[in-house]
């Protein structure tokens, strides 16, 4: 079980939220100060994308971000439930939502070394973790 | 925190002082901001990031828009920027080639190349 998991209706005005739950988690568990930001923000992206999808086809549904302080790792996963379908389709819209769509997964995979993006049940699940270990890697 | 927006014009420069979050709920606004300066005639822009607190992807995605909005008039966007948290997210998305960035509104201002 997640240490904290949220669930949130996919709109913009949460997503900060979304952004300052998992920093405060994130200090708590013990990852280093000097990568809260980057994780903030990476989260940020995440949630941001996948409030994107769901608007882009139109689904209503809820964002979750799910916080696991692991015994090496702080682990956080943003899922969407915009339907299974929605890669094919976000290639195929081209234009500016699939510009920031690629900026939104530059920014995380430039500053998240343990990076997976993927498929659930119900949408697209972007994996990360940090280490909690006092030393960490400056990306 | 919020987004703050105030303009200001320094010769033919219109300076953009923003403040507070950028991200997918405030960068509407920046990009309303941008759109109306240009619709009214405003073609040389400097952009004051200084005390912007958050930017993320959406934020970019507002600028790069504002960029290709003033290109289309023979304009420019500066951006003044000192902090290393933004100016990262410049880097690892690749912009800094994109975007002249610079230390302060005075140089920004200035600049003519």
């Amino acid at each position: 079980m997640a240490t904290v998991e949220l669930r949130f209706s996919a709109l913009p005005e949460h997503v900060r939220t979304a952004r300052l739950v998992a920093a405060a988690v994130a200090r708590r568990a013990g990852v280093d100060e000097s990568v809260l930001d980057e994780l903030r923000l990476a989260v940020g992206e995440a949630c941001s994308r996948a409030v994107a999808l769901h608007r882009r086809n139109g689904v209503d549904g809820a964002v979750r971000v799910a916080l696991t302080e692991q015994e090496k790792r702080f682990l956080i996963e943003v899922a969407d439930e915009a339907g299974p379908a929605h890669a094919a389709g976000a290639a195929a819209n081209g234009g500016d939502p699939e510009d920031e769509d690629a900026l939104g997964l530059a920014v995380i995979t430039g500053l998240v070394e343990d990076v997976e993006v993927g498929n659930g049940s119900d949408g697209g699940v972007i994996r990360m973790s940090w280490p909690v270990a006092p030393v960490s890697v400056v990306v | 925190m919020d987004l703050s927006l105030s303009t200001r014009t320094v010769g033919d420069r219109t300076v953009v002082e923003v403040g507070g979050e950028i991200d997918v709920y405030t960068a509407p606004k920046l990009r309303e901001q941008l759109v109306e300066l240009v619709n009214d005639g405003n073609y040389h822009l400097v952009v004051d990031m200084e005390g912007v607190d958050f930017l993320d992807s959406t934020g970019l995605g507002v600028l790069v828009g504002g960029l290709k909005r003033v290109r289309a008039h023979e304009g420019s966007l500066r951006l003044v920027c000192n902090q290393e948290r933004i100016l990262k997210i410049f880097r690892i998305t690749g912009l800094t080639k994109v975007f002249p960035i610079h230390n302060s509104v005075d140089e920004a201002v200035a600049a003519t190349d």
